[in-house]
């Protein structure tokens, strides 16, 4: 498997990444040597194996339904780069 | 060439819980701008998501409803993006394992009766909401609305026309307020609905490019939405165009779909299992419970209307179409158990008329179940007659009492002196000859003058059934 760097700048812009010219080189024959690992494992029979989501043998622990947070907006909006009228202000987006 | 519609729906239900699904800051609606959006909804670094039990328990709930299978293990899986609504960059869905498989409900359409299935259903977290025409240069964001539970309900592409469509939008808006677990208030937001539009020759197999529709807050316009779509799709085919998946959003107020351009380019979300959640165990115990505490849903309350209380099938399909509705219904019943038709054809009747006149939901009446239970009893035990008994209830309406005070103070009790009846029958006959002549030349019709006319003498408070038999009676003799 090898990834070509347009896949990689493709896959670089999905994260919002924005990589120069070298670094997307790099970057890119990072991205193959983890995905040549892959490979390797993918070699391995796997037949009626349950796919793992977690590593940890344990179950999600469940919180009552209980309101118990208060309004700390204003802390929260004090380290916002720009609120009004209580939002937090972000360059316009267009749909 | 004749065309083939082939719809699917995501309906997103938020579930009704008081704190939001991964932390405890309150879900209420119309709260202050970011005033319940605290650093787990934020996104701010090392915070926890912890589940909400009842957002699992209501899911759950939904899941037995339409006959699903409920995976007793289920993921939370990270969904990435980016817009601004939408803090941590991802948003916490369920992708590979969701907490609701495959089951399916019954829709009906005229005499038809369809059956359609559902594919999934998954637990995940609202956004928050963008405002963009509150500053000229800027776009508000209120992340009050994030971290809000929803159940995300998919159906298989089961739906043939958008009367379907919305036949089955329908019906799962009235199963989630029937089992408690959504509000269904559209205006508000709490019930969604994204339909997939596609269509093929009639007689193909092979499904068509679809196109996803958002932004519809409506039945009607889920319905209008659908058929500009399908329409402007034969359009492009017929000119020999090709159709492009893509998302189109439904504007109301121009009526047409255009297409979301923003989300063209990044339908890559690169799903992967959130490491902050562990997977959900759901006990024997905990889904034996929540299946005895399941309420009647509305097709076995329906039967029921049917087998127990003797309605026709279209009463009881009214009066279970909403929860408000069958429960108004049955409160009533009390003190009315031999007179369900009767009660039944009150609340279709008088009651909703009044109600849709005022544009005022069942549960806000100002004549409460109870107080037209004691109105239909009333009639029961021939106290008043049904014709009475609408001039008491537009008094009860508004606002004179109940239907014995308004009864008392108005003197409209029934006539029960069977004497003082037959005098005023005596009267009538005898001041109307030319009439008694008619009816014993055979005109039946002519009776009900005669009612009419003691019904006038008695104020409208003889027995008309009384006052039938007797007259009858008096004539031929």
């Amino acid at each position: 498997m090898s990834l070509s760097e347009d896949k990689a700048s493709q896959i670089a812009y999905l994260a919002r990444l924005s990589l120069s010219k070298d670094e997307l080189k790099s970057n890119t024959k990072e991205l193959n040597n983890i995905l040549n690992l892959v490979e390797q494992l993918q070699q391995i029979d796997a037949k009626g194996i349950e796919p793992m989501s977690h590593p940890l043998h344990m179950s999600q622990r469940l919180r009552a339904d209980e309101v118990r947070e208060i309004d700390d907006s204003e802390s929260f909006q004090s380290i916002a780069p720009k609120t009004g009228s209580g939002h937090y202000l972000v360059p316009t987006v267009i749909e | 060439m004749e065309w083939e519609t082939v719809i699917g729906l995501e309906i997103h239900a938020q579930l009704s819980t008081k704190s939001k699904i991964f932390s405890s800051a309150s879900t209420k609606y119309g709260a202050e701008p970011n005033s319940q959006a605290c650093a787990v909804d934020l996104g701010l670094p090392g915070v926890l998501p912890v589940l909400n039990i009842e957002a699992v328990n209501k899911a759950i709930k939904f899941g037995l409803a339409v006959n699903a299978h409920i995976n007793q293990r289920n993921v939370f899986d990270r969904k990435n993006y980016f817009y601004p609504d939408l803090p941590k960059g991802y948003q916490i869905s369920q992708l590979d394992w969701p907490i609701v498989g495959e089951g399916k409900i019954d829709i009906t359409l005229g005499e038809n009766t369809k059956s359609i299935g559902v594919t999934r259903a998954h637990l995940e977290e609202d956004a928050g909401k963008s405002i963009h025409d509150l500053y000229d240069d800027y776009t508000a964001i209120d992340l009050n609305r994030a971290g809000t539970p929803l159940l995300e309900i998919v159906s298989e592409p089961d739906m043939r026309s958008a009367k379907e469509a919305v036949a089955y939008a329908k019906k799962i808006h009235t199963l989630v307020q029937y089992i408690g677990i959504c509000d269904g208030n559209m205006q508000e937001g709490s019930f969604r609905c994204d339909a997939n539009v596609s269509i093929r020759p009639m007689g193909q197999e092979k499904l068509g490019t679809r196109a996803e529709l958002k932004n519809i807050n409506s039945f009607k316009f889920l319905e209008k939405a659908i058929n500009l779509e399908v329409e402007r799709q034969q359009d492009i085919i017929e000119d020999g165009g090709q159709i492009v998946q893509e998302t189109r959003l439904y504007d109301a107020v121009k009526n047409e779909t255009r297409s979301m351009r923003s989300k063209e380019e990044a339908n890559d979300y690169r799903y992967f299992p959130d490491p902050d959640l562990l997977p959900v165990e759901i006990s024997d115990e905990l889904l034996a419970s929540i299946k005895a505490e399941l309420p009647e849903l509305p097709l076995e309350k329906k039967a029921r209307f049917i087998s127990d209380l003797g309605l026709s099938d279209y009463d009881a399909d009214v009066l279970t179409s909403h929860k408000a509705l069958a429960d108004y219904f049955e409160t009533m019943l009390t003190g009315n158990e031999s007179n369900a038709k009767l009660c039944a054809n009150w609340v279709m009747g008088e009651l909703s008329a009044l109600l849709n006149k005022n544009q005022i939901e069942i549960q806000d009446s100002p004549v409460s179940a109870q107080d037209l239970s004691l109105l239909i009893q009333r009639i029961g035990d021939d106290t008043i007659s049904g014709k009475i008994a609408k001039d008491v209830f537009k008094a009860m309406w508004d606002g004179e009492g109940s239907a014995d005070d308004i009864i008392e103070s108005k003197g409209l009790k029934q006539m029960t002196d069977m004497g003082e009846i037959e005098a005023i029958v005596d009267e009538i006959i005898a001041n109307n000859t030319p009439q008694v002549e008619q009816f014993k030349s055979g005109n039946e019709k002519i009776i009900g003058f005669f009612v009419g006319q003691i019904m006038k003498a008695t104020g409208g408070k003889a027995n008309p059934k009384q006052v039938n038999e007797l007259l009858r009676k008096k004539l031929v003799q």
